[in-house]
């Protein structure tokens, strides 16, 4: 049987030599939590089942250090590893994949110029091509018109949801999971779905966003946002169908290894990859 | 695995056939790790050495399309049994045909052919999946458990049920792994699944 996999997420300002792990809050405020190879090899001996990198940066000056880090990591770590932020075009995504990565992720990329999805799907695989979306919701009176818009009800009250781009900064008027069903059409092969309600807050995955999307889609869809507590990833695996849960700040500030998550997650019968 | 005295580096040589198919450095790492001396064979007077892998994600017709100036290496070095061992699309170019590039032939080194996972589960199956080892004589699988490995693709083999030595399930059984005299093929990603992956690789390095 799959496992559910354990994600965790290395947000990257590569501003400096080696590249820095940094931790936002709702995609603001930002503290350090350490060097990203030295991070990733961590978690890859805690058993981790993937990493992902995200250049928050995301600057083309910048592209050799990612290229730097992916390579460094790469030679100690021995589970996939996914790089995200900046990647606009088949020559960049090239760049990453001789270094060693083995998906590349895009948002912004996509959602300025949906056709390439297609390319990366047609030059480097469908499972290579992850498209991230960044949604945040978008609450509305029950009366209201919505344009057409995928309406969920939510404990707080009825949304959409919206995706955006240049990690957080710009809004788009995307619905998200209209989105997330165009990109699997187009070829994407998974689906990093980020609540910008949730990112940074502990205070738990987007159940509702979470579900809505995996209804809708058949590839493989990564939670992310909100993770605080090991009831945190339980609930995501229980309450919807998705593949994965992404964390950072969890694993960052060492409050639960990947393996105590784990041993947690297999104690409440959720199938995990253990030792 | 072979030291030479005057160097002390590794003496073994292994070419990892560089065709334009995904992603060839993680194998070239993991190789390099175990202590063997990996070479990306970028043309096919490089495909020589002790051992040979053809690793490769991606499409079958574009996968055999770019790898048919390496056959008359490769067919060479099967001849004089070097060991050669196909990782995901590497595998399933070893088989006859497959489902996803109609009309297209593989090399042929097995029987059977590629087809379309049938299950009612998401695809591609991307994660982590249990390994249940069938054939324990085949010596990859020397000293290894049953364990999890890391899967990432929407085809797999259909060969006679003699070469297959692992399987998993999704929704259906998946053929995960198939050996047929010095050819090796795994349908998992042996240099990405972690330890157990590291000593399958390392298993082949020993042969």
């Amino acid at each position: 049987m799959l496992c559910h996999r354990i994600i965790p997420c290395l947000d990257c300002d590569l501003a400096f030599p080696e590249g820095r792990v940094v931790k936002g809050i709702e995609f603001k405020r930002i503290k350090y939590a350490g060097i990203p190879w030295q991070l990733a090899e961590r978690y890859y001996k805690e058993g981790a089942d993937e990493i992902v990198f995200l250049d928050i940066t995301a600057s083309h000056e910048r592209r050799e250090t990612m290229t730097h880090v992916i390579e460094k990591t790469s030679e100690n770590v021995f589970v996939p590893l996914t790089v995200g932020g900046g990647i606009h075009s088949v020559q960049d995504a090239r760049k990453v994949f001789n270094a060693g990565a083995d998906k590349i992720s895009v948002n912004t990329a996509a959602i300025k110029n949906p056709t390439i999805v297609g390319k990366l799907a047609k030059y480097f695989g469908s499972q290579a091509c992850v498209v991230a979306i960044d949604a945040k919701r978008r609450y509305i009176a029950e009366s209201q018109e919505t344009d057409n818009k995928i309406v969920i009800e939510t404990l707080e009250g009825l949304c959409w949801f919206e995706c955006s781009i240049y990690g957080g900064r710009k809004f788009t008027g995307l619905d998200a999971i209209r989105w997330a069903i165009e990109v699997e059409e187009r070829g994407a092969g998974e689906i990093l779905l980020t609540s910008m309600d949730k990112d940074g807050t502990k205070k738990g995955y987007d159940i509702p966003l979470t579900k809505a999307i995996n209804e809708r889609v058949s590839i493989p869809v990564i939670a992310s946002g909100g993770c605080g507590t090991l009831e945190h990833m339980s609930e995501v695996f229980q309450k919807t169908q998705t593949s994965a849960a992404l964390a950072a700040s969890i694993f960052h500030y060492r409050t639960h290894s990947v393996k105590e998550i784990k041993e947690f997650l297999a104690m409440k019968e959720i199938t995990v990859r253990l030792g | 695995m072979g030291i030479d005295k005057e160097t002390g580096e590794t003496t073994m040589r292994v070419a990892v056939v560089d065709y334009k198919m995904g992603n060839i450095k993680s194998v070239f790492n993991a190789l390099k790790y175990l202590g063997a001396r990996p070479v990306i064979a970028k043309s096919p007077s490089d495909v020589k050495g002790d051992k040979i892998v053809i690793p490769g994600v991606g499409a079958f017709g574009k996968g055999m399309h770019n790898l048919k100036p390496f056959l008359p290496k490769i067919t060479e070095t099967l001849t004089s049994n070097i060991p050669l061992l196909g990782i995901c699309l590497g595998l399933e170019m070893f088989f006859e045909d497959s489902e996803e590039s109609p009309g297209i032939k593989g090399l042929g080194l097995m029987e059977g052919k590629i087809i379309r996972i049938r299950t009612k589960l998401k695809l591609p199956h991307i994660g982590w999946n249990s390994l249940q080892i069938k054939k324990r004589t085949c010596p990859l699988f020397q000293n290894i458990d049953n364990g999890y490995v890391y899967f990432i693709h929407s085809y797999h083999a259909m060969p006679e049920e003699g070469l297959i030595t692992a399987t998993t399930n999704y929704g259906c059984q998946i053929n995960a792994s198939v050996w047929k005299n010095n050819v090796f093929g795994t349908q998992f990603h042996p240099e990405k699944s972690g330890a157990l992956g590291l000593q399958i690789l390392k298993n082949f390095l020993e042969l």
